[in-house]
């Protein structure tokens, strides 16, 4: 790899030693000959087994709850249900000042999406959690359920998450998260074209090839010991300490070696009902998504719907652009409040444009709860905004190199969040990989700079 | 229920174990011997993290009933090579970043030794094809291939890759 350090040389402060040189991963070695430690690679005496009963519905009223059968089968311990949790309804990133709390660790009510776990089983086997779970019976009122933003937004739409009243969320008393700049509706009106399209994505699973997972072990003291594949071990014990009312110094979170991640380990989901079921039984306790959990029930990438409509002048520049855009939460926040808040800041991409209308909704859906996957409330924007950005070159016949240089952000330039420009570097990526992949590009795009707009 | 006596060869080492009937391999390397090397992934044959050698050949341990395994020669990455050595598989993988979170690895090294044993000198489809029951989602897939036709070339003049 090569590190070119004549970019922006005179401003470089920094000699960017390691950049380009090759250094051996630290976990390479234990990586090799099976000796990383997973937190599924120990054993415990007397380890319990925890499988969830979940909702077959996509939205359905929860009429009643019989766990007597399920008691009687053989090896099975305890069951727990919505009453033996502390404080049931929360939200992960009630650490950042996201509200209301809106889901429950077992449903009680109401289940919103199909795979919401409501009973957890314990047992000395497998087996034996998976013969009882499935002998706990639960009564469904079904209700009607929506799959799509869009109809979720109309008037009449059946209400997915009482802990909102509406199926979006409420950005500071906005009905989306927006951002205004210029005046797009008249440069619509002077704009040589305008181009609407729409785009949109489906919901994109990690599929990381260790499941998601975790073990609670009961130490001395009243003390617990999780050993989890969870990337986000403090969000982990903030919200653990919090749904359980218990004291941080209780519980102890050991972990940090993942199996794949990619975002889907980010969510708070097996270790706050773990943990209560090894201080309820007083015995180490297991609960492991199975393959089929990993792809139903865990949180994919969002969906996505993406509306863009550019006003475009013949000589390249674009005027206005505004974009209408909808994250699909599923049935909970999660991660998603912030993720469209995330979307809203990365439009109208690294392109300055005089005339911004950004509206982001996070709406509420009967569907899987979305949440973090690299890049998330980005990378789906990125994917609309480029396409967008050769339709655009195509249509008035210009290069789409050259098209994307014209319009990139320079340093100085006030972007729609009303904030300048600092550290800009497009132009010269765009002129590299022109450079590398033999593409020809005119004079003025090969001069151009992100220190300056040319006149 | 019911448990067997099986007896067999694990990693070089004659093995005498008690399993339950219907129980796997995979439970017994892991939940009995405590050998982690070998991973689970899916419990139903579709990810190939479980994969160990056995007589020689590539199996997926979870869906290979421990009591089917009497006289075999089963090898899990743990024997692959004698400790504190490298096999030139988990050499050129550590080389070449063919491993990121390293849950494939096991089962990758494993299904590649199975086909540079048999075959030193395989081209790139060839590779792909001995890898194509392994999933991996972190690498792309490329540097492991990368890895493997560097080891098979190592292993075929190894006197040269020393000096
Ligand atoms: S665990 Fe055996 S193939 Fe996935
Ligand atoms: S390295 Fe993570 S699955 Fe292959």
């Amino acid at each position: 790899m090569e590190y070119r350090k004549d970019y922006f040389a005179e401003t470089q402060t920094q000699d960017l030693t390691e950049v380009g040189v090759t250094r051996q991963r630290s976990d390479a070695l234990g990586h090799v000959t099976g000796k990383t430690q997973y937190y599924a690679d120990r054993q415990f005496a007397g380890l319990l087994h925890l499988k969830m009963v979940r909702s077959p519905h996509h939205h359905a009223r929860i009429k009643s709850i019989d766990v007597a059968k399920a008691l009687k089968v053989p090896g099975v311990v305890r069951i727990l249900t919505a009453k033996d949790v502390p404080q049931n309804i929360y939200t992960i990133l009630c650490l950042i000042q996201v509200e209301p709390n809106d889901e429950p660790v077992l449903a009680f009510d109401k289940v919103r999406f199909k795979g919401e776990q409501i009973v957890a089983v314990l047992a000395e086997s497998e087996a034996a959690a998976r013969d009882a779970a499935a002998k706990v019976k639960i009564v469904y009122e079904v209700l009607p359920a929506v799959f799509d933003v869009e109809e979720a937004l109309k008037p009449g739409a059946p209400l997915v998450n009482e802990y909102h009243g509406r199926n979006y969320f409420t950005y500071e008393g906005h009905h989306c998260r927006r951002v205004r700049h210029g005046d797009v509706e008249r440069a619509f009106a002077k704009a040589d074209h305008v181009v609407e399209e729409m785009y949109q994505s489906s919901p994109i699973e990690h599929a990381p090839t260790e499941t998601t997972g975790c073990i609670v072990v009961p130490d001395q003291n009243d003390r617990y010991t999780c050993y989890s594949n969870t990337q986000a071990l403090y969000f982990t014990l903030d919200n653990t300490a919090l749904i359980l009312n218990s004291p941080f110094h209780k519980l102890r979170l050991v972990g940090g070696t993942v199996g794949g991640g990619f975002g889907g380990k980010v969510d708070v989901i097996t270790e706050p009902i773990a943990f209560l079921a090894a201080m309820l039984t007083k015995r180490p306790v297991k609960y492991e998504y199975s393959r089929e959990e990993e792809m139903q029930v865990s949180s994919p990438r969002a969906a996505e719907r993406i509306y863009i409509k550019d006003g475009l002048m013949k000589d390249g520049r674009i005027t206005a652009r505004k974009v209408t855009l909808y994250v699909d939460a599923g049935a909970y926040s999660r991660h998603s409040p912030y993720g469209t808040t995330k979307a809203a800041a990365h439009m109208p991409g690294p392109y300055t444009i005089p005339n911004v209308w950004v509206d982001c909704h996070c709406v509420y859906t009967n569907r899987t709860p979305s949440s973090a996957m690299r890049g998330f409330g980005v990378t789906i924007g990125d994917f609309a905004l480029e396409v967008q950005m050769d339709k655009l070159a195509r249509l008035i016949g210009m290069d789409p190199m050259e098209f994307r240089i014209l319009n990139a952000y320079r340093d100085g330039d006030m972007k729609a969040h009303q904030k300048q420009v600092e550290g800009a570097a497009l132009v010269e990526c765009v002129q590299a990989a022109a450079d590398l992949a033999r593409w020809p590009i005119d004079d003025r795009s090969k001069t151009a700079s992100s220190l300056k707009r040319e006149v | 229920m019911t448990k067997v006596a099986v007896e067999f060869t694990l990693n070089t080492r004659e093995q005498n174990e008690f399993v339950e009937t219907g129980s796997t391999l995979l439970s017994a390397l892991r939940d009995r011997l405590g050998l982690y090397g070998t991973k689970a992934g899916c419990h139903q044959g579709t990810c190939g993290a479980c994969t160990v050698i056995i007589d020689g050949e590539p199996h997926l341990s979870c869906l290979t009933l421990a009591e089917r395994c009497r006289g075999k020669d089963v090898t899990t990455l743990e024997g692959l090579a004698p400790a504190g050595a490298l096999h030139p598989l988990q050499q050129a993988f550590m080389d070449g970043f063919a491993a990121q979170c390293g849950f494939c690895t096991p089962g990758m090294i494993l299904a590649a030794k199975c086909l540079l044993d048999r075959n030193p000198d395989p081209t790139r489809d060839e590779v792909v094809d001995a890898i194509s029951g392994n999933i991996c989602r972190c690498t792309g897939y490329e540097p492991i291939i990368a890895a493997i036709l560097t080891a098979a070339q190592g292993l075929r003049k190894p006197a040269r890759k020393r000096a």
